[in-house]
Formats: C-alpha cells, structure tokens, sequence
C-alpha cells in the first residue's frame, strides 16, 4: 500500500515530516520479523517520534472505547497510548512505522537502525531531496525510490488545499475530508485548539503515520488567518 | 455498517467521520447510513471514541436543553451511546471491506491494504528489476472512492496498451482475463474506498505507458493518485527522476527504500540463498 506516499502539500509545507518504516518481504525474511519490528519501534523512542503504528493495532493516538462521564468530566481524556504498550500489542510485524517532526532525529535513528542491521526493509518517505541528504549523512546507498506524481482525474471533487494537507496524511482516507475541514471550523472559531484537533485527527489514522506537529502547524496558520 | 436506531441520539458527530460522506441524517433527526456509497472501511465504528450513555435519557438531554437554546455535545470524535453495528458482510460486498479497511489483510496478497508491498521490500523481493519501472494507479485516492465498473474501464485501455499487471496485485486478483482487463462481473458495481492497479514497464516505455494513464485521467469520473518506482544505480541515483521532470512532473515527495533488507527465511537459506 502507498499509505505515505500521496501527501498533499508544497515543499515548504512538507518539510519537517519524515515517515521511517520497517517491512518484512513476505516469504523472504518474514521469519521474526514480529520481534525485528518491535526493536525497530522500541530503538526510535529515544528519538522522540511524533507517531507510530503498524496498522494491525491502533496507532499510539487512539480512541477511547470506554469513556465514561468521571472519565470525560473528571479524569480527562487519553489522546494517546504509551509507546511501550503500542509495542507490546503488536500481533505481528506489519508495517511499523514512526513519524518524526525533525530530520536530524530522523537521521539519527536511521543511523542506529543501519547499525542495528535487522535485516528487514527500512524506508523513508519524505521530500526526495531530504531523504538524500539523511543517505548521504549515514553513508546508505538508496536501493529504490517511488515519487508520487500527484492527484489527476476528476480533481474537481477534491476539497481545498488546507483540507486536503490534513486529510492527505492519512494515505487510507481514515482522516475523511468533512472531518478535518469540521477540524478547520472549529479551530477557526475558537472552539478547539490546534493541538486538540490535530490529536483528533490522529485517532482515526490506524497506521500512525498522520503527522500531528504538521497539522498543528497547518491549523496554526489558518487560524491566523494566514 | 448499521447505526442502531434505538441508541443512535442524533449528535451527528458520525457524519463528517465517513470516509465517503455515506452517513446523514434522517428525517426522524437520527443517523443513516446509505448502504449504496458506504465502502464498509469500518472508519466510524473503529475511530470514534464510545461513551455508553443511556439512549432514551440522553435524548431527553437533549429535547430539554434545545428548549433553552442549548446543546448537549460530545467531543468531535465521540459516539455518546455506541450505536455502530457491524455486518456480517458476505460476497460480493465483502470486497468492499477488503478493499477499504487498513486493518483487513487481503486474502489475495497476505498484506494489509490496497496494494502489494511494492518496492518497499524490493531489496529482498527483487519484484521491480534494474532498468524496469512500477507504475502504481490508485483510482479513488484521496476520499472519493471509486466502483470496480469505472475501474474496468482503465484496466481494459491498459491492457489494449499492452501493458502487464503485477500478478499479486489485489485488483489483477479480481480480474476475470487479464489479457482484456476485465473484472469479474459480480464485483463491478462494488464501491471501495480507492483500489491501486499496479504494472511494471521497460524504463523507455515508461512515457507512452504515462501517457495512456493520463488519457484514462482525463475521462476519469473519480480521482487518481500516480505514483513511479524504480531501482536505484550502484551510486544511489535513479533514472526515472530526469524523464518525470521532462514531462512536466513536480517531483518533491517519494517514499525511498534504503536497501537494508536481506533475504533471512529459513527455506531461503535451505533452498541455497536468496535469488
């Protein structure tokens, strides 16, 4: 699946988003891929990454199904899980993923997975030019590359730009277009802040490669009416 | 999907969730789905938090406190009575969720989602070789969905270009003659989320072959999300980039796979080492 491969935005707007993902070949190196995904997460968490996720659990934004008036009126809502936790439900490898807001931790934790030679396919999905720039720093010589070439067909049925930015980082569709622009609204308004509807957002992206400090950034700018 | 009626309190709340607009609003204030553009991805039931309200008081919550000009809102992303049910889906509609679903693994290709594993794990799999490109169609991308008719369509002009599909392709799976395109007749009036049509060209077919993919933009009902692979030189540097650019493509963001992947199953080894 090209989950990360199709994000809206120009350069300027999608820098600073480094998606960095582990995945086994089916029938090739498959075998104890589980526990070669689980230190390619555990190994990013110094890192500080923004997300993670693999898809066959829900992501480290997730929704809460057990929500009760104490806990929505008292306690207070858990947009997130804990990293350990994510790793430790993991059922099988997937593809795991993790999203950081800044090359250089990006850099840095590519560095040590190299190091760490798992054995298991690693990429990259960022702005082309960046992700040289990080080969270049850890001394990878890149096997392959997909470029997206955009959106064509009936691009009429698209929402705005700003919508798009955000419902894009969810290469699924799982962020729908009414829900960030319902996102877009309410921040405008002043009934939510970005970080909130960021969060929000994040919940509904199962992979955990929606970018949250990118829609911050996104909802932060159209508030001020930029 | 079904949202119940007996628990369903009318916040809307779930309308703008679905990931095609198929959720609204009834003429009795309750929540519907439209079982026809529903793709089954299960984002409502999956994504949104549950509070287990007690229905019947909640919508007198309601009644009261709109007498006063006032609204009894959950957050943005909570269902406050749990109404979703799901539905034992059977065929064809099943399709739907397999398609549309991240958290479903195609049974036709063992991976999660709409595609293969593409050159993501080339390193290992060797599946697009030196001096080829992958092209990957995905029609319905981002949140507009797409039918398997409308589908049939691009696959039939593909195949009259002559190109071949990637066999493991989940959408070459649905194929009832890949030499024509066309699908099985009992899927073409399913709707899924997006499905991704992927094949594999000699680098200097790559122009005509784009070019038969932007003549299929150009009458497409729906959306398309393009994206071009191909194996990096010994120095790092593809050959893709330069003829993308010539023919007027931005090339900015790309998904590049690192090549740290090795080839490690026992059966591998056993069998001699990787191909």
């Amino acid at each position: 699946m090209t989950n990360t491969l199709h994000r809206f935005g120009t350069p300027e707007t999608l820098n600073n988003d480094f998606i960095v993902f582990a995945m086994a070949g089916k029938g090739f190196n498959d075998e104890g891929a589980l526990d070669k995904a689980k230190t390619f997460l555990r190994t990013a968490i110094k890192y500080r990454p923004i997300n993670m996720g693999n898809a066959l659990v829900n992501a480290l934004y997730r929704p809460e199904k057990d929500l009760t008036f104490i806990k929505l009126y008292f306690v207070g809502r858990q947009e997130k899980t804990t990293y350990e936790r994510l790793i430790d439900e993991l059922p099988s490898s997937g593809s795991a993923a993790v999203v950081f807001d800044d090359g250089g931790q990006a850099s840095q934790f590519v560095r040590e997975i190299k190091q760490l030679d798992l054995g298991v396919s690693i990429n990259i999905s960022a702005l082309v030019d960046d992700v040289r720039g990080i080969c270049g720093e850890v001394d990878i010589t890149p096997h392959a590359v997909e470029y997206t070439l955009g959106f064509h067909g009936n691009t009429s049925r698209l929402p705005d730009r700003d919508t798009l930015s955000l419902s894009t980082m969810c290469g699924h569709g799982m962020v729908s277009a009414n829900f960030a622009k319902k996102m877009i609204d309410r921040v405008k308004e002043g009934r939510m802040a970005p970080e909130t509807a960021a969060s929000c957002m994040a919940k509904f992206c199962v992979c955990g490669v929606f970018n949250t400090t990118r829609a911050m950034r996104v909802l932060n700018r159209i508030k001020k009416g930029e | 999907m079904n949202i119940s009626k007996e628990k369903c309190v009318g916040c809307a709340n779930c309308v703008p969730v679905c990931s095609v607009g198929a959720i609204y609003i009834g003429d009795d204030g309750l929540a519907e789905i439209n079982t026809e553009t529903c793709v089954e991805c299960h984002n409502c039931f999956r994504g949104l938090s549950f509070e287990h309200l007690q229905p019947g008081l909640t919508r007198t919550i309601r009644r009261v406190l709109k007498k006063f000009g006032l609204r009894f809102q959950p957050d943005p992303d909570v269902c406050p009575t749990e109404a979703f049910i799901p539905d034992e889906l059977s065929w064809p509609r099943i399709v739907r969720r397999a398609f549309s679903d991240p958290m479903v693994t195609h049974e036709s290709t063992g991976v999660h989602g709409r595609g293969t594993e593409e050159v993501k794990t080339n390193d290992v799999s060797h599946r697009i070789k030196k001096g080829d490109v992958g092209i990957v169609v995905e029609f319905g991308r981002p949140g507009i969905g797409v039918y398997f008719r409308e589908v049939q369509k691009a696959t039939m002009a593909m195949a009259a270009a002559r190109v071949t599909f990637e066999e493991g392709n989940p959408v070459a799976q649905m194929m009832a003659d890949r030499k024509t395109g066309t699908i099985r007749e009992d899927v073409l009036d399913e709707k899924v989320l997006s499905c991704i049509v992927e094949v594999t060209v000699p680098l200097d077919d790559t122009v005509r072959v784009l070019g038969v993919v932007k003549e299929i933009c150009r009458r497409a009902e729906t959306v398309i999300s393009i994206g071009v692979s191909t194996v990096c030189d010994e120095a790092g540097n593809d050959p893709i980039r330069e003829i993308l650019e010539r023919q007027g493509y931005q090339i900015g963001w790309a998904k590049v796979n690192l090549g740290l992947g090795r080839a490690s199953n026992a059966s591998i080894n056993a069998a001699g080492g990787p191909r």
